[in-house]
């Protein structure tokens, strides 16, 4: 059932012209967008891109009318959906329009879903508000687009509440309400963002299959090329609220014109892995042994129900080497980080740091051993006491094992030009460092400790593609200058092929695949990892002209 | 930076970055429009109270040719029904209320920070102590208040202590609610990885944490405790009746309100302005320190 | 479900056993003697030696608190030491005022905090905002009784709009107990409605911020129905527990609201004992007003299985 009929295809659903919209005074820059201008046309697929803070998220919310006002002002330009001019309407005018001919879903479908109304109802609500549908009729809506969502059992689903429903089932149920009245537009702000890489997959192509056949018009916002390469028919990349470039998507991808596009391009971090030189494989730094952690929720009525977030968990790192453990959520990839970090007590298996076992030690015991064995984090925000300098948080770690505070300071100075970081920089607080900047400071504070091992733990998954592919060479850098053997923990395949020696690939809690990384990437012998690398988006995909950093 | 923001207004986080330089803190808290005017309602009830009775007729002279005397040039505020002037009692007052209102914040937070730490931080106390405190918690505060100076005698002394204990659950809790938060911080888990041991961690990582939440409770309880008071001394079970304090003189007003209403109105406009003061200067502290933090309260 | 409830109603065994450990303990590690305590000022050395052997002082502390938890199984709260009454018969006698002020105020603090404080959140920072937090910051500064007798004066004594004191039962009449009931309620509504209108404010505020607000905006609803449907719904387990909560603050207020409009209730009870220093009926009150409040909690913990179904498990 298209409806390619009622908008004819030469007129643009969604037209934007010289949008200005201008930041509160106090802001950092004085226009949140800049003279922005783009099309969406029927049953297309419009990609916008950019990294955090280049205004697209600002564009999509000023085209539903869901800004704060008196924040964000639109200055300049003018927004048309289907003919009509947006920014000049009403509250109520604009209340109509939404959910009728355009609509919206958004990243975290849990948190954008009621959690205490049925998912049905939330559905029929669209079709309340702007229909007069009688509620038996609703309801048949309803359980309609469902099926057309692919959700199985339209039925019971109906009656369930959002947390009762999967990542993907949500994002299906709001896919499902934005398509109940058939809207001319859709906007998806990183609607996939949230969810695991398989999951993922199916959305982009519940989305593109609805493009298809609805010939809805999609401005599809998000910040990895992967998920541009896979979707779009063009592309508008935008940068510190200005686009910088726009056009098909392939000539964005493939022939990149301006130098940030390229820089991005090349900062995507490619699904080939490289030719890494060859470890020394005798000198193990960390081995586990039948490593296993279960987390019993015991009730006093039924039987606890047990989760085995590791369970026989085998692995070695060797110096100067790197182990790449991949995998999503919820298979358990950080509760081993966390067990060897010892944050959390194994519940049996072996440990071995320079020969002892350090699964069943106390407190003190444990003590000497920490220093050998270090961490860095995902969120760069919460890693630093925001309350004490960068100085003061790189030398704790060293005046715990006796150094003067002189002999700590020397070296965190030292180790600030290590991670390129100028050595002023220890005297003054987090909140002053961008998130890259952050990141560098952790791995500061963990090579302080002068540790064997080093673990990563997603350190690289918050940050900017082009902020990623610096502390991942950051990363590579003192892994061979320390000739320390590295542990790295991501849900990211292409950034675990461009570090890794070798890849653990773990699922619920096992581990169903371990070997050099060439190897698991060309020809992976389990299924699990076959359809985790058929889901990575962009694969068949080359970015930019130069081969990306690693 | 980050660019998977993932809690709810994206505009909003966007229209928040940050501006080129942070005021101090103390500055913004003084320019705190409430806070600066609570702060001078409350500095001025505070010079009255150390220095206004220097300046009074003797708050427990009798003169019982004077009873009952409407408000006038020589009692401002009338008199009672012993004839003592009731202006240099409610100045006398203020010192009773804010001493209370003071000791019973600092007791009742310093005590309740010490249960809170220890308690969010080793588990096996915590069952045995929060159980303490939820049963506390269920003892209606003036009724514990009550017994507790019906048992061991008023003094000023039973009194704050009566009224701090009925406050303590709530800054255990606060206290242990913060600990629980912090704990689960990457930075507290890097300062562990980094062999930092557990009196250090719980000083230099999550004490910090804790003042700020507690300066804004200890003003919110200073306000509560000061009404407490003036509830027992109204009932007659507060400081004893020879020291004048604003719930006492209150007290001994009611059976004479239809005639001489003013001898429980001065007194108790009196309190209620102190108290808005302290609790006006909270609630700013509370916008100006951490807006979260509004919740746990 | 049955696992949760059972489980709450479980839960409350402990504190309820604190609660009566606690008041066990003050009596018996209060400094002088606890019989000389309850006998009260006018006792003679005889009363005195009789209430020892009466509460059973004489044994050994761990006997004692057994056998005081047996009779207050039975329901015995213990005998008052003027009127020589049964505790229990007392607080039956006067039971009434006290639960009609204590419904009455709830009704209409629920009936105007909660959409004061929804009209705040949703319009937070103007005029109305402003306001309620006003008037919330003021209703926790001004004293209960301070403020019954400002309402008596106006109100009753110059305005004479309102009887000035006392208590007309319900079974007596609707119109003269309403009549008596408005002044208390007003006098002890109001630092409730300061309390429940300023958590339901932060609480639709927060949920306001919410991404499914978001949603319900991004479908066209209407600003009504996003507060009604979506924003209150979500904010309600916190205002119901608070209202929970504050039912201490009540109880507080109780005593001195009746103490100043005469009523015969309770709070009277508790007055009267403390002025002739009964400690039985003190304790016994307490006991009381605490289980009540436990139990009123434990209510309050169940319906968050209605207010949230995510509770359900």
């Amino acid at each position: 059932m298209s409806r390619e009929n009622m908008n004819a295809s030469d007129h643009p659903v969604l037209t934007v012209r010289g949008l200005t919209v201008r930041l509160p005074e106090d802001a950092d820059r004085d226009f949140a967008v800049e003279d922005v201008s783009f099309e969406v046309g029927p049953g297309e697929i419009v990609c916008v891109v950019g990294e955090s803070g280049s205004g697209k998220s600002v564009t999509a919310h000023t085209v539903m009318g869901l800004i704060p006002r008196k924040d964000l002002t639109p200055v300049a330009g003018e927004v048309m959906l289907q003919g009509e001019e947006l920014l000049t309407k009403s509250e109520t005018e604009l209340r109509s329009l939404r959910g009728e001919r355009m609509a919206m879903i958004f990243q975290e479908p849990m948190t954008a879903l009621n959690p205490v109304m049925k998912v049905g109802d939330q559905i029929a609500e669209m079709l309340e508000i702007h229909s007069s549908m009688s509620a038996q009729a609703r309801n048949d809506r309803v359980l309609e687009v469902m099926r057309d969502v692919s959700l199985p059992e339209p039925e019971q689903l109906f009656h369930s509440f959002p947390h009762q429903l999967s990542g993907g089932q949500r994002q299906r149920i709001m896919i499902a309400m934005a398509l109940a009245l058939e809207p001319g537009l859709l906007i998806a702000d990183e609607p996939t963002t949230a969810l695991d890489v398989t999951t993922q997959a199916q959305i982009l192509e519940l989305v593109k299959d609805i493009q298809r056949r609805h010939g809805t018009g999609v401005m599809f916002i998000t910040h990895d090329f992967g998920v541009v390469a896979e979707i779009a028919d063009r592309v508008i990349v935008m940068q510190h609220g200005k686009v910088v470039e726009q056009g098909t998507a392939d000539d964005v991808i493939g022939k990149p014109q301006h130098p940030y596009t390229k820089m991005l391009m090349a900062s995507v971090p490619s699904l080939t892995p490289p030719v890494r030189e060859a470890v020394d494989r005798e000198r193990p730094a960390l081995s586990a042994r039948n490593l296993n952690k279960t987390y019993g929720s015991g009730g006093w009525f039924k039987r606890g129900r047990e989760v085995h977030a590791a369970q026989n968990v085998e692995l070695v790192v060797h110096r100067g080497e790197t182990l790449g453990v991949v995998g999503e959520s919820g298979s358990g990839k950080s509760t081993v980080a966390r067990c060897i970090v010892r944050l959390i007590d194994p519940t049996a298996g072996e440990i071995m740091i320079a020969g002892n076992n350090i699964a069943g030690l106390g407190e003190k015991a444990l003590r000497p051993y920490r220093r050998d064995v270090q961490i860095v984090f995902q969120d760069p925000y919460r890693s630093l006491n925001p309350r004490r300098t960068v100085g003061q948080s790189i030398v704790e770690g060293p005046m715990n094992f006796g150094l003067s505070k002189e002999d700590a300071l020397v070296r965190a100075r030292d180790l600030m030009n290590v991670v390129g970081l100028s050595s002023d920089a220890l005297e003054r607080f987090p909140h002053q460092f961008s998130g890259g900047q952050r990141q560098r400071i952790c791995i500061a504070r963990a090579l302080a400790m002068e540790p064997k091992v080093l673990i990563a733990d997603e350190a690289v998954s918050a940050l900017d593609v082009s902020v990623q592919a610096q502390v991942l060479e950051l990363l590579d850098d003192v892994r061979k200058r320390f000739d320390l053997a590295m542990l790295f923990i991501t849900h990211d395949l292409r950034v675990a092929a461009q570090v890794c020696d070798r890849i653990m690939v773990m699922q619920r809690g096992l581990v169903v695949e371990q070997g050099p990384t060439a190897q698991v990437y060309a020809s992976p012998s389990h299924d699990y990892t076959r359809s985790l690398l058929a889901a990575a988006p962009g694969r068949h995909t080359t970015f930019g002209a130069a081969p990306a950093a690693g | 930076m980050t660019d998977t923001p993932t809690s709810s207004d994206k505009a909003a986080k966007l229209i928040s970055a940050p501006s080129a330089s942070d005021p101090h803190l103390l500055v913004l808290i003084l320019r705190h429009r409430s806070i600066f005017w609570g702060g001078i309602l409350l500095c001025v009830m505070v010079v009255i109270a150390i220095f206004g009775p220097f300046f009074t007729v003797d708050p427990i002279a009798l003169n019982p040719i004077n009873r009952l005397k409407v408000p006038s040039g020589a009692n401002w505020f009338g008199t009672d029904y012993l004839g003592r002037d009731t202006f240099a009692r409610v100045i006398y007052g203020a010192r009773v209320s804010l001493v209370v209102g003071l000791a019973v914040s600092l007791f009742a937070v310093s005590l309740g920070l010490v249960i809170g730490m220890v308690s969010g931080y080793i588990r096996v106390l915590d069952a045995v102590v929060m159980r303490v405190m939820d049963g506390l918690m269920s003892i209606p505060g003036i009724l514990l208040a009550i017994a507790l100076i019906s048992l061991s005698g008023a003094t000023l002394m039973t009194v704050v202590i009566a009224i701090a204990i009925p406050e303590l659950p709530r800054v255990v809790r606060l206290v242990r609610s913060v600990v629980l938060s912090v704990r689960e911080e990457p930075y507290v888990e890097a300062a562990i990885a980094s062999g930092t041991k557990l009196p250090l961690i719980l000083f230099r990582h999550i004490l910090p944490n804790t003042i700020a939440p507690l300066i804004v409770l200890a003003t919110y309880i200073c306000g509560s405790a000061m009404l407490t008071e003036s509830i027992l001394g109204f009932i007659g079970a507060g400081i004893p009746p020879e020291i004048p304090s604003w719930g006492n003189i209150m007290s001994e007003g009611r059976t004479y309100f239809q005639l001489s209403p003013w001898i429980i109105f001065y007194p108790g406009i009196a309190l209620a302005v102190t108290v808005l003061a302290v609790n006006v200067v909270g609630d700013g502290l509370r916008d100006t320190l951490d807006p979260r933090i509004a919740r746990k309260m | 479900m049955i696992g949760y409830i059972f489980k709450r109603i479980l839960a409350t065994v402990p504190v309820m056993g604190v609660v009566a450990l606690f008041v066990f303990l003050m009596l018996r590690l209060s400094p002088g003697d606890p019989a000389a305590v309850i006998a009260g000022d006018y006792a003679t050395a005889e009363d005195i030696i009789r209430i020892r052997e009466q509460l059973g002082l004489n044994e050994p502390i761990f006997v004692q608190f057994v056998t005081w938890i047996g009779s207050l199984a039975q329901g015995d709260l213990g005998i008052s030491i003027f009127t020589n009454l049964p505790v229990t018969t007392l607080i039956a006698q006067r039971l009434e005022p006290t639960i009609s002020l204590t419904i009455t105020t709830l009704l209409f603090t629920i009936v105007v905090a909660v959409p004061l404080g929804t009209l705040a959140a949703w319009k937070s920072g103007s005029l109305i905002d402003r306001f309620v937090m006003l008037f919330s910051v003021g209703g926790f500064s001004i004293p209960v009784f301070v403020l019954g007798y400002i309402l008596i004066y106006f109100l009753s004594m110059e305005l004479r709009w309102l009887p000035v004191q006392g208590y007309k039962s319900i079974f007596d009449g609707v119109g003269p107990f309403l009549r008596h009931m408005i002044l208390p309620t007003m006098t002890l509504s109001v630092i409730f409605i300061a309390l429940v209108s300023r958590m339901t404010r932060a609480s639709v505020m927060e949920v306001l911020q919410e991404d499914y607000i978001r949603t319900a905006r991004a479908k066209g609803q209407s600003e009504f129905k996003v507060l009604l449907r979506h924003a209150l719904r979500n904010a309600a387990v916190p205002i119901v527990t608070v209202i929970g909560l504050g039912i201490a603050l009540l109880i507080g207020g109780v005593v001195v609201t009746e103490s100043v409009y005469n009523i015969p209730g309770l709070g009277r009870l508790v007055l009267d004992a403390v002025l002739k220093r009964d400690y039985p009926i003190i304790q016994g009150l307490i006991l009381m007003f605490s289980f009540v409040y436990i139990l009123i909690n434990l209510l309050i913990d169940l319906s968050y299985c209605f207010f949230d179904p995510r509770i359900r498990y």
